[in-house]
């Protein structure tokens, strides 16, 4: 496995290099540049970049005014005040008139880390996927983070992008890859189970796989990496196969991918669907890996809701 | 100035105004006060000051136009019927199911609509976005928003005056329907926000005050704004809430609620009277 990299970084890096091509992307900030990665499109093209200062609920309106004249704003700040703060703004002035605005949101989830819980969104998903017409990704490494912010430049509508700020393994850099905005992606077959996850907690599903095949155990494992739309035929294709789903996200389970997937599985291929992510608790300070080690936001945590999926199928 | 014009354009705002009440009648909801109290500014608007054509309304070469204040929408419906963007027969459908003249403006659905609006504080960023496209593009479309004095009062109004002059927006003009009431009362009673002059001077604004009624002084403020350069131009216009209608000038109460028949009829004939006086061909 090459380097580990912060999907944020790609991001930032995504921006710089297809600003060259297209022309209309413009990038508006909150000071965070240097945080978001935005800086580094900031540097190669200043002339399109604008700091909005500590002022998201304005920003995100200036963005939806640019886009009203043909440009392709990306407004960048952390999830927290992106879906958290400017949520009326994003609703009634990107969703509502469905505007060209993608929002990109870095610094998602408790592996934010020191910070702590008023930093750490784990809210920002369930916030924006109900939202009428609002697309919803949240990729799994940098390869599918910058195949993301290309998907969303050519897609001519809202866009929520969520980026994380710890680095993280690629797992995406096969010449097969290829990403399709609302088209999961099956990262590994199996029978017994199928674990579907998105953003940093896709490697940990892949790692949990590993760990389950020494029990024989065999997982199928999806990355939902477009949480709206949701991938119903895959979805559905998956409850027959193995008749029993686990979510995992690094978002509370409230709302988010682990809600999404009930959703479209209870209405129609009801399967038992255990939720893993963030137990609708706030996070706290410390290092990003100590934190997940504690909300067991990892293989490990996966396994253990494989285990209670697995057991509900039996026993039906 | 040529004194037709201005005829004209009184003629055009009692019109608007007539529009604006039968809209709100007709729906049995909406927000008559401040739709009156901005409705000479509309007029000198979509009559004389705006570069728009309704046979071209997406026209990326137009002037921009966001009613912040969304809720005074009776007034901009009646300007663009009056205006060729559609039928004055959509006003009698305003907040009924399937019409496009929807209780807030709605971008999608209603031609000549800039940005749809409503909640309070959002639609100034907007323009600010507008603007500085023009400014990127080198294009030289001016852009134009109405907030409320009211409205004033949501943070995000002064995140967007700190934009506004520090990427040195001057093709962009922005006017306070200052009527100085709102729902629960008085602004100043409510939650001070003036003195404005002071404020957007401070923010580094080009501050023009006028009587939002009068309509050589809007003219004259629209010339005066665009003559600005380097910095936004605000007007502050002193309106009356309610203007026109005697029984809702300068009453809080006729901020969000609909005339009777009894009142609706007094409302038409008052303004009727005024339009006649103004004499003319219409």
């Amino acid at each position: 496995m090459a380097d580990k990299i912060a999907t944020r970084e790609a991001y930032g890096n995504a921006l710089a290099e297809f600003g060259s091509v297209y022309r209309d992307v413009v990038v508006l900030d909150a000071d965070l540049a240097e945080a978001t990665k935005t800086i580094i499109f900031k540097k190669k093209f200043p002339e399109r970049f604008f700091d909005c200062g500590i002022a998201e609920n304005n920003m995100f309106c200036v963005a939806a005014g640019l886009s009203t004249a043909g440009k392709i704003p990306f407004a960048s700040t952390f999830a927290m005040f992106a879906a958290g703060r400017s949520f009326d703004q994003i609703r009634n002035s990107i969703g509502y008139p469905h505007l060209n605005v993608k929002i990109c949101a870095t610094h998602a989830g408790i592996s934010v880390g020191e910070d702590g819980a008023t930093h750490q969104c784990n809210e920002d998903i369930a916030l924006m996927r109900t939202i009428p017409g609002m697309v919803v990704i949240n990729p799994s490494d940098a390869v599918e983070a910058k195949s993301a912010v290309e998907a969303a430049i050519k897609y001519n509508g809202p866009v929520y992008m969520r980026f994380g700020r710890l680095p993280i393994s690629i797992i995406n850099d096969n010449p097969d890859y290829k990403f399709e905005i609302g088209k999961a992606i099956k990262m590994a077959d199996g029978n017994d189970v199928t674990i579907v996850a998105n953003g940093m907690m896709v490697e940990e599903a892949l790692i949990a796989r590993e760990m389950l095949l020494a029990e024989g155990i065999t997982a199928s494992v999806i990355n939902m990496h477009t949480v709206k739309p949701i991938d119903k035929e895959t979805l559905i294709a998956e409850a027959q196969q193995t008749g029993a789903i686990v979510t995992s996200e690094e978002h509370n389970i409230i709302g988010g991918l682990g809600s999404a997937v009930a959703e479209a599985l209870c209405e129609i291929c009801p399967v038992p669907v255990v939720r893993h992510g963030v137990e609708d608790v706030f996070g706290k300070s410390g290092p990003a890996k100590e934190l997940i080690e504690h909300f067991a936001l990892n293989a490990r945590g996966i396994v253990e809701k494989v285990k209670i999926a697995i057991n509900l199928k039996n026993s039906r | 100035m040529n004194n037709d014009k201005i005829l004209e354009l009184q003629r055009v705002a009692t019109d608007i105004r007539l529009g604006a009440v039968e809209a709100v009648y007709s729906a049995k909801s909406g927000h008559p006060g401040g739709a009156l109290s901005s409705a000479d500014i509309m007029a000198c608007l979509y009559f004389s000051e705006l570069n728009v054509n309704p046979q071209n309304p997406q026209d990326p070469k137009r002037d921009r136009f966001v009613l912040s204040k969304g809720h005074s929408c009776p007034a901009l419906y009646a300007a663009l019927a009056l205006k060729g963007y559609f039928d004055r027969s959509e006003l009698k459908r305003f907040r009924h199911v399937g019409s496009f003249a929807q209780g807030h403006p709605d971008m999608k659905s209603m031609k000549g609509v800039d940005m749809s609006a409503g909640s309070l504080g959002q639609g100034f960023s907007v323009a600010c976005g507008m603007a500085l496209a023009a400014k990127m593009d080198g294009k030289d479309y001016r852009t134009y928003a109405i907030i409320g004095d009211g409205e004033s009062q949501e943070g995000q109004i002064w995140e967007a005056t700190m934009f506004a002059a520090h990427y040195n927006l001057d093709n962009l003009c922005l006017i306070i329907d200052n009527n100085g009431l709102q729902i629960d009362g008085k602004v100043k009673d409510v939650m001070n926000t003036m003195p404005y002059a002071s404020k957007f001077k401070a923010f580094g604004w080009n501050v023009i005050s006028i009587d939002g009624h009068n309509i050589e002084e809007i003219l004259n403020a629209f010339d005066e704004a665009k003559r600005a350069k380097g910095k936004p131009t605000v007007i502050i216009a002193k309106t009356i809430k309610g203007k026109g209608v005697s029984f809702m000038e300068n009453q809080a109460g006729w901020h969000g609620k609909a005339p009777n028949e009894e009142q609706y009829n007094i409302a038409l004939s008052e303004l009727t009277e005024y339009k006649n006086s103004l004499g003319g061909n219409k």
